[in-house]
């Protein structure tokens, strides 16, 4: 097969993979009897055209940059981690931990505290994976997708038997304390003049930008990225170079739960300000389709994960103002997975025959 | 705890192992050829909610099968033609079908009928009845075996019996046709099977559509016989337990239905957190039992209890040389 320019490869290949989930969606949307173009004049309305929507795009799409993140670290090592989702529950166990017991004086050192909190726990949950891949040779996808269940029936079990405060009927934690409140967009000097009501965004956006420059950094300029890279290419060329594959799974898994379990600043510190249940709510699974839109890179993951905000708040808004179920976000997700991700190759094909078909005009014309 | 309550807790083992049954053989077929499907859930949802509004409009129960199946098939063609003839990656593509089910079961029920993503109520012969066994009343009085037979072994519907059926029919197309032979080789060495002169697209494809029509039944069963209609997220993750049991059979049929029994009891168990209290004489978490065949899976991955070992090209588009 022909190769693509590098320009194509990079954005056309997405682009038209995102316009034909897009046109899927649109089919989708007709057959149910409703309007498509009434459903994204409604998304966009509800979602980037005032301060108050971008307040939860931004908000959705921090956690999508850190699971996102967390996808592309482990694909980077040949290991597709489906488990996004039960790490970033048990980073909010981990968070629950580091701010229930302890009276942190100021916000910023809570936050330190909680992060570290979130990221131990959800690289804890990735570990035990990643050791029986490495060690053991279990198919690591199947395993992970084992633990986001066993993380689900833990988390049950903790929220109802152990950290319910006596008396109370739900299945969350206390309250956190209040020194522990994260400042919203809202209340960031500066920032408070663009957003003027309550919003979900927090300050855990900047950590998530952060976070992609800190992984661009990693695979690209180190030493432990390049091998990370190297072992996803070839494993046996790697191995020959003399790259230990058990430390290489075993850190990249570490990295990807970690950085899934941080979502969890968000999400449990910074907008629900207490542990519920299925905290994640599908982010963790979401952060496939963004590493698969955003094709691995930071910058792709950053673009993606906004996108993905502004569909989730887009499709929430859906829900309310119109007959569109909330339901449709889920399918649009599936449609990218299966465009960017599975009919990759569908795609390149049709674009290297188009584009052999321009070569091959422009040599008649020469 | 007394005789009578065993039997029932075994009788709603039968009840619960039934879909993961269907959806562990689908799986095994799937798999056994080199194609990994993590998608059994999603074609397992798509044909509840397929089976149960049919089974409403017609009021056939039957009818909403064979729609259970037709729903089923579109998914396992759509994840042939993505991972067989464009060579997409299966795991990934079943991920995406998986989301789609979900979203399209809820979307197109509340177009159709309103309800917040709800079949209505299926009633009569919307329904699959229960089949009362031959003999079953006579030999009620009978001792021990009697009681085992009327209340456990008689008295579902048709499609648990065609469930153990489908076993022992896997059993003799895996391991006595040619056909079974040439399945279980694509899965092993697909270029050996190609040198042979037979088309490995067609192996595959054909498995993946067998595994359409399984999983096809297996959420007709779920919506039509063990609850009254489809409700959305209906099959709860019993599309992975049917993948954990299809890992702890080793994929092989009749350890499958072992398997799917031994989840299938968990799971009745997890109904009845006061009798396992009342035997094991402490409180076992009700999430604890919920997350037993994940962990035994789990176990049995990590080659604790033998050791798994999936057929050798699964995952692996094949690529024909030229």
């Amino acid at each position: 097969m022909d190769r693509l320019p590098r320009w194509a490869d990079v954005a056309l290949v997405p682009f038209v993979s995102l316009t034909l989930a897009a046109i899927i969606s649109a089919l989708v949307i007709i057959a149910i009897g409703q309007d498509p173009w009434e459903a994204i004049t409604v998304m966009v309305e509800g979602s980037v055209m005032n301060a108050y929507g971008w307040g939860y795009t931004l908000y959705y799409a921090t956690s999508f940059i850190f699971t996102g993140l967390a996808v592309t670290v482990a694909f980077h090592a040949g290991l597709f981690n489906i488990g996004g989702e039960g790490q970033a529950q048990l980073g909010g166990l981990g968070v629950a931990m580091a701010l229930l017991f302890i009276p942190w004086p100021h916000w910023t050192i809570a936050l330190v505290a909680a992060a570290c909190g979130a990221a131990l726990f959800g690289a804890a949950w990735a570990a035990i994976p990643a050791y029986l891949q490495a060690k053991r040779g279990s198919h690591i996808v199947i395993t992970t997708i084992m633990f986001n269940y066993i993380a689900a029936s833990l988390m049950i079990f903790m929220l109802v038997d152990v950290l319910r405060p006596p008396g109370k009927m739900d299945p969350t934690t206390a309250n956190f304390p209040e020194a522990a409140h994260l400042p919203s967009l809202n209340e960031i000097p500066g920032l408070n003049l663009i957003f003027t009501s309550g919003v979900p965004a927090n300050v855990t956006f900047f950590i998530a930008l952060a976070m992609a420059v800190v992984v661009w950094l990693l695979l690209w300029r180190t030493r432990l990225g390049y091998q990370i890279r190297a072992f996803g290419k070839s494993e046996p060329a790697a191995r020959y170079a003399g790259i230990n594959p058990t430390r290489i799974i075993m850190v990249a898994m570490l990295i990807s739960g970690g950085l899934a379990g941080l979502m969890a600043i968000n999400n449990v510190m910074g907008e629900a300000e207490r542990l519920l249940g299925n905290s994640a709510s599908g982010a963790g699974f979401i952060g496939i389709a963004v590493a698969l839109m955003g094709r691995n890179h930071p910058v792709g993951v950053v673009l993606a994960a906004l996108l993905f905000g502004f569909l989730f708040q887009g499709g929430a808004e859906l829900g309310l103002w119109t007959k569109i179920p909330i339901e449709l976000r889920t399918v649009v997700q599936g449609l990218v997975i299966l465009f960017t991700g599975a009919l990759d190759v569908m795609v390149r094909m049709l674009l290297v025959r188009i584009f052999a078909l321009f070569r091959g005009r422009k040599l008649e014309a020469a | 705890m007394d005789y009578a309550t065993l039997l029932q807790i075994l009788d709603s083992t039968l009840r619960l192992a039934t879909p993961l049954l269907l959806a562990c053989l689908a799986g095994l077929y799937s798999e056994r050829s080199g194609v990994f499907d993590i998608g059994l859930e999603g074609k397992m949802l798509t044909a509840a909610m397929c089976a149960g509004a049919v089974a409403f409009y017609t009021g056939s129960a039957w009818i909403g099968a064979l729609a259970g199946i037709a729903g089923s098939l579109v998914f396992a063609a759509i994840h042939g033609v993505t991972s067989i003839t464009f060579r997409g990656n299966q795991l990934i593509a079943g991920v995406a079908l998986n989301f789609l089910a979900s979203g399209l079961t809820v979307l197109t029920a509340q177009a159709l009928f309103g309800q917040g993503g709800r079949t209505p109520p299926l009633t009569g012969a919307a329904r699959f009845g229960e089949l009362t066994l031959p003999f079953a009343d006579a030999l009620r009085p009978v001792p021990i075996i009697g009681p085992l037979y009327a209340d456990v072994i008689s008295g579902h519907s048709i499609l648990v019996y065609l469930a153990f059926a489908i076993v022992a029919l896997t059993w003799w197309i895996l391991y006595r046709t040619r056909y079974g032979l040439r399945l279980r080789a694509v899965g092993e060495n697909p270029a050996a099977v190609d040198t042979a002169g037979v088309s490995v697209k067609g192996l595959r494809f054909s498995a993946v559509m067998i595994t359409g029509v399984l999983c096809g039944l297996a959420g007709a069963y779920m919506a039509t016989a063990l609850q009254a209609g489809f409700g959305k997220e209906m099959t709860a993750g019993r599309g992975y337990i049917a993948l954990a049991a299809l890992i702890f059979a080793k994929w092989r049929p009749v350890q499958a239905m072992y398997a799917c029994l031994l989840f299938g009891f968990f799971q009745a168990l997890a109904l009845r957190p006061d009798v396992v209290e009342s035997v094991v004489q402490f409180k076992v978490p009700v999430p604890f039992l919920d997350a037993l065949p994940y962990i035994l899976t789990v176990i049995v991955l990590a080659g604790f209890i033998g050791k798994a070992i999936p057929p050798r090209a699964g995952g692996e588009p094949y690529v024909k040389e030229r």
